[in-house]
C-alpha cells in the first residue's frame, strides 16, 4: 500500500525531488513513541457539545475557554460572535470539531494539528499558518497569506482569497473557491493549491515543488513556475477533493491549468553565481 | 505598523466622530503613539472656511514657565495676520491649550493666507476646508476624542489613523492624517513605507509645495494635491500614485465629497473593506469595522494595485 501511494503521488507530479547532501539528515525517528504524542493534546468525546458567546471576551479568554472545554472532554465546541478577534483557535493539537459562528481576525486557527474547524464568516491574514493536520473550512472570504507555511491538512476558503496564499507551503491542500491575489504559492515547497477563480500576478514565484491548479485566468507566472500537463490522476484527485467541500470547477476540472516548478531554482544554494543568474 | 480607517455615509449624515473613535480604538494595538481624524462635517457655504491650527506641540508644555505666554503671543499673531489679510473670523474655539478651531470668511488667495499665517514660528495649520476638520494628537482614540470633544460630530465621511512611529518623531506634526496643503478639504492617512520619499519630496518642493514633517506619509498628500493641481481628478491622481510612489503602502484619501483607497502593487499592507448601498467602511483590520457593526457582515480584501473611490 505504501508503495502504491508513493507511485501515485509521483505520477501526480508530487515528491519528485531527489534528496541529497544536507537534506538527507534525519530529524525524525518513527521508532520513538514520543514523536506521536503531544503534551497539550486532549482526549475528547465527539458526542459532547458545548457553546459559548465570545462577544465580550478577549482573545486569551476565548482560547482559554476552548481549552477548558476540551479538558472537560467536549469534542464539539461552538464559538458564537468571535468578532474578528485575532489568534482564535490556535495551537489545538488534538481531534476536535470547532465551529466559529462569525469572522476571525489575523492568525486564526494557526499552529493546529488535527481539529476540524469551520468558520461561517471571513478570516483575516495568515489563517491556519503552519497547520499540520485537520481541516479548516471558511465559508466566506480570506485575507492575505492564507495557509502560510502549512505542512498538512485541508484548508478551504469558499469565497475569494487575498495575496500570497500558500506562501512557503510545505504540504497539505489549499483550496480557494473564488479569486486569489498576487504572489500565491510564493516559494511553495510541497502540497497542492487549487484556485477555482482567477489569480493575480507572479503565481508560484520561486516554487521548488508542489502543484497549483487554476480554474480561471492567471495574470502571469512567477520565476520558475511553468505549466504542467493535466493527467487523469490530477482530474480524479480534484474531482474527489472538490466534492468533499461542495465545490466545483467553473469550467470542469479537465479544463483547469496545472502549474508546477520548472526546477531551475532547485538546489539553488548549490548553483554557481553564473548559474543562478541564468536560473533567475 | 500603524492602523488606518475610513468610512463614508452615502446620502446622509451620522455621528462620524463616535464611529471613527470606535474604529480607531479597536486599532490601538497597531499604533499607540498618536491618533488622528479627518472629519468631514457640514459644508460651509461660499467663502466660509474652517481652520484647525496649533501653536505648540504637546511636549512643549513641559518646556519652561513661559510657554503659556509664548502660546498666547503666537495665537495673537495668528489673529493679527488673519485680520491683516482681511479674513473675518466668525467663530473662535480653543480646542486644547495649544490648538484652535476657527471659522472665517475670506475672498482672497487661500494659499497666500495660509503661508502668511504659517510663517509665524511654531504655528502649524492642520487643515483648512469647507467640510474638513483635522484633529490629531498624542495618545489613543478615546483620549483624543475626549480631549477634542469629537463625540456627536455629525458628518458624511471620515478617515483616521493610529500611529506607531518608525521613521519620524512622536509629535503632532508627524501624526496623521495629513492635509494636502494648500488644497482645502483633501486629507490622507497611510500605512506603509515609501522608499522614494526624498526624491519625491525634492521634486515637489521644487514645484513650490511645503512639507511640515519628515514623515513619508505627507508625501502622498502633497503628491495627490500636486496631481490634482495639474488637472487630474482624484481617481486619476491615485492611479498614477500606484506607479510613481515606490514602496509598500495602503492609503486612504478623502475630499469634501469623496473617499478613496489605494493599495500598492505588492499588496503588502492590509486593508479590509465593507461595502453596502449606503455605507462603506474600511480599516487595516476587520476588528475595527466590527466595532461599529456587531452583526455579521461580508467583508473582503482589495487586491494589489487596486484603487477605489466612493462619493458621499
Amino acid at each position: 500500500m505504501a508503495g502504491l501511494t508513493t507511485a501515485k503521488s509521483t505520477l501526480a507530479g508530487m515528491h519528485t525531488e531527489k534528496l541529497s547532501g544536507r537534506t538527507q539528515q534525519r530529524f525524525f525517528s518513527p521508532e520513538e513513541a514520543e514523536n506521536y504524542t503531544y503534551p497539550w493534546a486532549y482526549s475528547v468525546d465527539f458526542d459532547k457539545t458545548a457553546d459559548f458567546d465570545a462577544a465580550d471576551m478577549d482573545t486569551m479568554a476565548i482560547n482559554k475557554r476552548i481549552r477548558e472545554l476540551m479538558n472537560e472532554g467536549y469534542g464539539h465546541i461552538v464559538v458564537k460572535n468571535p468578532g474578528a478577534k485575532h489568534s482564535l483557535g490556535v495551537g489545538i493539537l488534538n481531534r476536535l470539531k470547532l465551529d466559529f459562528e462569525g469572522s476571525l481576525g489575523y492568525f486564526g486557527c494557526g499552529l493546529i494539528d488535527g481539529p476540524n474547524i469551520r468558520v461561517s464568516g471571513r478570516v483575516g491574514w495568515s489563517c491556519a499558518e503552519n497547520m499540520m493536520a485537520g481541516t479548516v473550512v471558511i465559508e466566506n472570504n480570506a485575507g492575505s497569506t492564507f495557509g502560510a507555511a502549512i505542512r498538512g491538512g485541508d484548508l478551504v476558503c469558499k469565497g475569494d482569497g487575498g495575496a500570497r496564499i500558500g506562501i512557503d507551503q510545505k504540504g497539505g491542500t489549499i483550496i480557494v473557491g473564488g479569486n486569489a491575489g498576487a504572489f500565491c504559492g510564493f516559494m511553495m515547497q510541497r502540497g497542492r493549491m487549487v484556485i477555482l477563480g482567477n489569480t493575480g500576478k507572479n503565481l508560484g514565484d520561486s516554487m521548488y515543488d508542489g502543484i497549483i491548479y487554476v480554474g480561471g485566468t492567471i495574470r502571469d507566472l512567477g520565476v520558475d513556475a511553468v505549466p504542467g500537463e493535466m493527467t487523469d490522476l490530477d482530474c480524479e484527485w480534484l474531482d474527489r477533493k472538490l466534492k468533499m467541500y461542495g465545490l466545483s470547477a467553473p469550467r470542469g476540472v479537465k479544463n483547469m491549468t496545472k502549474i508546477v516548478s520548472g526546477k531551475q531554482l532547485w538546489n539553488y544554494d548549490n548553483l554557481e553565481p553564473v548559474e543562478k543568474k541564468i536560473a533567475l | 505598523m500603524c492602523g488606518i480607517a475610513g468610512l463614508i455615509h452615502r446620502g446622509k449624515k451620522a455621528d462620524i466622530g463616535t464611529e471613527m473613535t470606535a474604529m480607531l480604538q479597536a486599532l490601538k494595538h497597531r499604533g499607540p503613539d498618536s491618533t488622528g481624524y479627518a472629519l468631514y462635517g457640514p459644508e460651509q457655504k461660499g467663502n466660509k472656511f474652517v481652520m484647525r491650527f496649533k501653536v505648540a506641540e504637546q511636549e512643549d508644555l513641559a518646556k519652561g514657565f513661559d510657554i503659556t505666554d509664548i502660546m498666547a503671543e503666537r495665537k495673537k499673531s495668528v489673529d493679527a495676520r488673519l485680520k491683516e489679510m482681511d479674513a473675518k473670523v466668525t467663530e473662535r474655539e480653543k480646542a486644547t491649550e495649544y490648538s484652535y478651531r476657527y471659522v472665517f470668511t475670506y475672498d482672497g488667495d487661500l494659499r497666500k493666507l495660509i503661508d502668511y499665517v504659517e510663517d509665524i514660528d511654531d504655528v502649524e495649520i492642520l487643515s483648512v476646508g469647507r467640510a474638513l476638520e483635522l484633529i490629531k494628537d498624542l495618545g489613543d482614540a478615546t483620549r483624543v476624542s475626549d480631549q477634542y470633544q469629537l463625540k456627536g460630530f455629525k458628518g458624511t465621511h471620515a478617515i483616521g489613523h493610529t500611529r506607531m512611529a518608525t521613521e519620524s518623531d512622536v509629535d503632532i506634526r508627524s501624526a496623521h492624517p495629513y492635509w494636502a496643503y494648500p488644497f482645502s478639504d483633501v486629507s490622507v492617512v497611510h500605512n506603509g513605507q515609501l522608499t522614494n520619499y526624498w526624491i519625491g519630496r525634492r521634486e515637489l518642493e521644487r514645484r513650490g509645495h511645503r512639507f511640515m514633517s519628515n514623515c513619508d506619509s505627507e508625501l502622498i498628500a502633497v503628491y495627490l494635491a500636486d496631481r490634482m493641481d495639474r488637472g487630474d481628478d482624484l481617481e486619476e491622481a491615485m492611479r498614477r500614485s500606484i506607479d510613481e510612489l515606490d514602496g509598500v503602502f495602503t492609503y486612504v484619501v478623502a475630499t469634501a465629497d469623496a473617499l478613496g483607497m489605494a493599495k500598492d502593487t505588492m499588496a503588502a499592507k492590509p486593508m479590509v473593506l465593507y461595502e453596502s448601498k449606503d455605507f462603506i467602511a474600511m480599516a487595516s483590520e476587520e476588528v475595527a469595522i466590527r466595532s461599529i457593526f456587531p452583526h455579521e457582515i461580508k467583508t473582503f480584501d482589495p487586491y494589489d494595485g487596486e484603487v477605489r473611490v466612493w462619493r458621499a
